[in-house]
């Protein structure tokens, strides 16, 4: 099939019509449509640096807990419970607005996207809440390994969350302002991928407290 | 064009070099070290024919095929040749590893003979003890309080423990030859490595490990022990030797330091 | 067609615009590039002191005072000194020499170009990759001038040593923390290259240039980007742990029963061994991002000046991205020694022979390109031709080092430093000078000059074999690696001699660079002027006017209809055809 990858693996010459592997080669490495792919592919980079962050991270995690016999679980503070909750209704709500933005309804999209930057706000104050509980019950960053690994990995996600919502903020400010071109476009899908997969980051972390830290 | 002549010269050269053995391993003296030889020698043959003909090839084709005219050959390749090339090199390179593994099993997925004699390593920056467990065989408690290195007791030894009245510590290590030994290696700051070229062996000393290695040496005499892993400003300087003494003479010395306490 | 890229783009106006901060693409791979010389003429020079200090270790040298009053009191370097260079060396060469030139420098120039593009993707976060990497150079370099001096726990800082602080040695102190830091900030500015490589490779190539019509450069450099990504990120997380470790009392590498210099750490149940598995898990790729763009380079290279299309495209291009996959997983082969379990050091030992597979297979392409060829001499072909010469002597000693039963006695020897210097210090450094003779003329619209290049090469090829050969005869003899003099070991000092030639060939062949330099300044202004395809090679760079425009192809995009080697065609009008000439 002209075209395919595997034509061009397999040698075609001469002019190909349209040649779409990976996304380039095609003719359209000028336009938009290709600032648009570029944009996602970086994220998409992006979102595979922070996996593998978070996996070498991880993978301390566990070997740290299998050798030593200091290791105490760290009680989860109850408010994470609820932080959880904000998040995904924080992600919800970025779906909602997206969609309201396709369909063209401005007003209904600001509404769910400032909700979302709110909610992510509420997120980090909570987190902010759970460090605190954590602190007054005797728990710090060095107090052994679980509470070391819970510290890191809540404060580096949090960091992560930080540019998530610099990222919305930023487009909530132009949606507010009347701002939001059609060239803004793959910037609001980029912040909404990028939140939603900090959520799913979220929920690994908590499985991971619960189950093993 | 020069170019080719001059690979092909300093690829003698080193080939000269590396058969003169002007700089060479020091005999060996263990059956280990003998054995080591042997894998160093099967592959320094491998790679010195590899790299003889390679750079030979290289400096051939630079001479050849500089531009006198004419055209040059159009080819993308040529399939048959890439595959029995490569397999040929995954062959001889896999073989190499495998022919190897019995030497690393020897030394590190066999345990050490039961009757193999202890002997405790203590490695700091940047100095080297060890103990022995003396005549009841067994080591003492030690605590990290306790080391007193000016009154030496680098290892930290309770003298509450009966066992650790007899320990013999020693600044340097003795050992008898053809007898197995194990050395149990411990650190107590950095990591830092024990080498001894004849033996052909090293082993890291990583804090909060105690390490086993078992060798048996069979020719007596006295071997430098350069410490092998970077350990602070003193690294240089992190000398001990290692003594193989006739038995006889071994038992001796063992006594003569215990009678010392 | 042409309808406007989302972000404008017209030439930039203004000293500040166009030279300091720039978007473009093109300045951005030559600051890089002057960074990474600023870099390896630092580096240099620190070996060329450390070089001297282990033939001369009591010599009394009186700037060396001046520089460092407490490290070298009287004028005599202390052990510690020679420490914090050897760190310093290592660092500055492997971060900022390998890892940015070949990839940031001679890649951001040139990717774009070569595969039809105005500019990279993200031309903002490359302005920003390349200045977090200059604040990332600044906080190294700072570190020489803190109290107690650069850290002295070599390029790989290995806890304990690094993670106690000041305890453990000079330099331990607030330098090792502002080496992380640098570290850290590097690893940033890295991922933001990576970013950019990867989506302007996936993204943005003109019509007609697939994946298997790229120029083997641009396949080095994806491959060297995803390297990058992955690896960098394990070492950002790594230098974050340790710095818990060295200042908010955490133990994730740092066990119970520590007592240094006479005090007992309070710390608990971590495992140094834990930093060796994430350091390598970056390390090791990263060596393959410091030699795969100059594999990228030969194989341009060889080709073009062959006449004759490489041998094996596809080959080479499954091999480079062999290389990339294989590179994760042998990690352990810097391991053997550590105390881990030896079943996984078998493991990692069959691993790393099986990268040594598709190294041999890109070294008997390269001769087979150059078989049946016309070859032409340029200097640019001299470095090139060294560059397989020199990964064949390189990569061959690993052939021993792979094995955890010889690595038995090689480890921490010269042995390794020879092996590493030959593959990284020399093969990659050539891969460098190849490129900078090859492509000099596109950047500047001139030639280098010819004869200095020449002498230049000569004189560095026979050194380097002179500076490194010799390391690995003193390895056989046993002889440590990281000793800063070799006075206390009988067996040692009867290797002097060897040490003492090795300096004199180091200094010589440090001298000799500044040939290059100069030939590099001064043709800049008064070479001889170059047409716009002064090589008569195939690829999209040599289609376009010397220097290039702003936006590279003068807003007409660039249509592919050949692959990129395609020399000496039967039956077409020039001995070359241009990716973009009729089909």
């Amino acid at each position: 099939m002209a075209g395919s990858i595997t034509t061009d693996i397999a040698g075609g010459r001469g002019v190909p019509p349209v040649v779409r592997d990976f996304g380039g080669g095609d003719g359209d490495g000028g336009g938009r449509g290709a600032h648009r792919r570029a944009a996602v592919t970086g994220l998409l980079v992006l979102l595979a640096a922070s996996v593998m962050l978070f996996a070498a991270f991880t993978s301390a995690f566990f070997v740290r807990r299998g050798m030593s016999n200091d290791w105490v679980d760290t009680p989860v503070p109850g408010i994470l419970w609820m932080n959880t909750g904000v998040l995904v209704a924080s992600s919800l709500a970025l779906e909602l607005a997206r969609r309201a933005l396709r369909s063209g309804r401005r007003i209904a999209f600001n509404r769910y996207w400032t909700g979302a930057t709110l909610l992510g706000v509420v997120f980090l104050c909570g987190q902010y809440a759970g460090w605190r509980q954590l602190n007054d019950a005797g728990i710090y960053l060095a107090t052994n390994p679980s509470s070391s690994f819970f510290f890191l990995l809540t404060c580096v996600h949090a960091v992560h969350l930080l540019g998530g919502i610099s990222a919305l903020g930023y487009i909530d400010v132009q949606a507010l302002m009347l701002r939001l071109g059609p060239g803004k476009r793959t910037a609001v899908d980029v912040s909404a991928y990028f939140w939603h997969f900090l959520d799913g980051v979220w929920i690994y972390l908590m499985v991971l407290f619960l189950f093993w830290g | 064009m020069l170019l080719g002549p001059i690979v092909w010269v300093l690829t003698l050269v080193i080939c000269y070099f590396f058969m003169g053995h002007y700089w060479w391993f020091p005999p060996p003296i263990s059956e280990h070290g003998q054995a080591y030889d042997a894998q160093f020698t099967v592959t320094l043959w491998v790679t010195g024919v590899i790299f003889f003909c390679a750079q030979m090839a290289l400096g051939w084709v630079i001479v050849k095929f500089r531009d006198r005219g004419g055209v040059a050959r159009y080819s993308h390749g040529h399939n048959v040749l890439e595959v029995v090339w490569t397999s040929a090199t995954a062959v001889l390179f896999i073989g190499l590893v495998l022919a190897g593994t019995r030497i690393w099993a020897a030394v590190h997925f066999a345990e050490a003979p039961a009757d193999a004699m202890k002997i405790e390593v203590m490695s700091k920056q940047f100095a080297w003890s060890f103990r022995y467990p003396g005549p009841d065989g067994k080591f003492g408690r030690t605590d990290l309080k306790l080391v007193n290195d000016q009154g030496g007791n680098p290892f930290g030894i309770d003298d509450k423990d009966p066992a650790g009245k007899d320990d013999v510590t020693s600044a340097s290590i003795k050992v008898p030859a053809g007898k197995p030994i194990e050395l149990i290696m411990r650190s107590r700051d950095v990591i830092h490595n024990f080498f001894v070229r004849e033996l052909r062996l090293k082993q890291d000393i990583v804090p909060g490990m105690e390490i086993p290695l078992h060798f048996q040496a069979d020719v007596a005499g006295v071997y430098e022990v350069p410490c092998s892993e970077l350990c602070g400003l003193g690294h240089h300087q992190m000398r001990t030797t290692l003594e193989v003494m006739p038995p006889a003479d071994f038992e001796k010395w063992l006594r003569e330091q215990a009678a010392q306490k | 067609m042409s309808s406007p890229v989302v972000h404008p783009h017209h030439a930039p106006t203004g000293f500040i615009r166009r030279y300091i901060f720039s978007l473009d693409h093109k300045v951005i791979g030559i600051q890089y590039y002057f960074l990474a010389l600023f870099s390896v003429f630092l580096g240099m020079s620190l070996s060329v002191l450390m070089r001297y200090h282990l033939i001369y270790p009591d010599a009394k040298v009186g700037w060396f005072e001046k520089l460092w009053p407490t490290g070298a009191a009287g004028g005599i370097m202390t052990p510690e000194l020679y420490l914090s260079l050897m760190t310093m060396h290592g660092t500055i060469m492997v971060f900022f020499v390998l890892t940015t030139a070949p990839q940031s420098g001679f890649g951001n120039y040139f990717l774009p170009i070569q595969i039809g593009a105005e500019d990279m993707a993200f031309p903002v976060l490359n302005m920003l990759s390349f200045w977090t990497t200059f604040l990332a150079l600044c906080v190294m370099v700072a570190a020489f001038f803190v109290p107690g001096g650069a850290p002295l726990a070599g390029w790989t800082a290995y806890p304990p040593l690094s993670a106690v602080g000041a305890l453990s040695g000079p330099g331990e102190g607030m330098g090792q923390t502002l080496w992380i830091i640098s570290i850290a900030i590097f690893s940033g500015a890295s991922l933001m290259g990576a970013i950019n490589f990867i989506a302007t490779i996936i993204d943005l190539r003109c019509k007609g240039m697939s994946m298997m019509r790229l120029p083997l450069t641009c396949w080095s450099w994806f491959v060297t980007a995803i390297l990058g990504l992955l690896g960098f990120a394990v070492l950002l997380g790594a230098g974050v742990l340790l710095l818990l470790d060295r200042m908010a009392g955490t133990s994730f590498f740092l066990p119970a029963g520590l007592l240094v210099n006479d005090q007992i750490l309070n710390h608990k149940g971590g495992s140094p061994l834990l930093w060796q598995h994430l350091f390598w898990f970056f390390g090791h790729p990263e060596v393959y991002i410091a030699i795969l763009p100059g594999m990228g380079v030969a194989s341009q290279l060889l080709s073009t000046f062959s006449r004759k299309p490489i041998f094996g495209y596809k080959a080479m291009v499954y091999a480079i991205l062999g290389i990339g996959f294989l590179g994760f997983f042998v990690w352990g082969h810097h391991m053997f020694m550590s105390g881990m379990n030896p079943y996984s050091a078998f493991a990692f030992s069959v691993l790393t022979m099986s990268i040594g597979v598709p190294s041999a297979i890109k070294t008997f392409n390269w001769i087979g390109t150059l078989w049946g060829g016309r070859i032409r001499f340029t200097t640019a072909m001299l470095f090139a031709l060294g560059f397989v010469s020199l990964f064949v002597t390189g990569g061959i000693s690993g052939i021993f080092l792979g094995q955890p039963a010889l690595d038995l006695y090689f480890h921490d020897t010269y042995f390794v430093v020879g092996h590493f210097h030959m593959i990284m210090g020399v093969a990659a450094i050539f891969g460098m000078f190849a490129g900078t003779f090859y492509w000099f003329p596109k950047v500047t619209g001139r030639f280098m000059n010819e004869t200095l290049g020449k002498i230049h090469f000569y004189l560095t090829f026979i050194g380097v074999y002179a500076i490194f050969t010799p390391m690995h005869f003193l390895g056989i003899a046993g002889n440590p690696r990281r000793y800063a003099d070799f006075t206390n070991f009988d067996f040692l000092g009867k290797l002097l001699p060897v040490h003492t030639f090795m300096t004199h060939a180091a200094i010589y062949t440090a001298v000799a660079q500044l040939i290059f330099l100069v030939n590099l300044i001064w043709s800049a202004k008064k070479g001889k002027r170059a047409p716009d395809n002064p090589w008569e090679a195939t690829t999209l760079e040599w289609t376009i006017p010397s220097p290039p425009p702003f936006d590279n192809f003068a807003g007409k995009h660039p249509v592919v209809n050949h692959g990129p080697y395609e020399y000496s065609v039967p039956g077409a009008p020039k001995d070359y055809t241009m990716q973009t000439d009729p089909a």
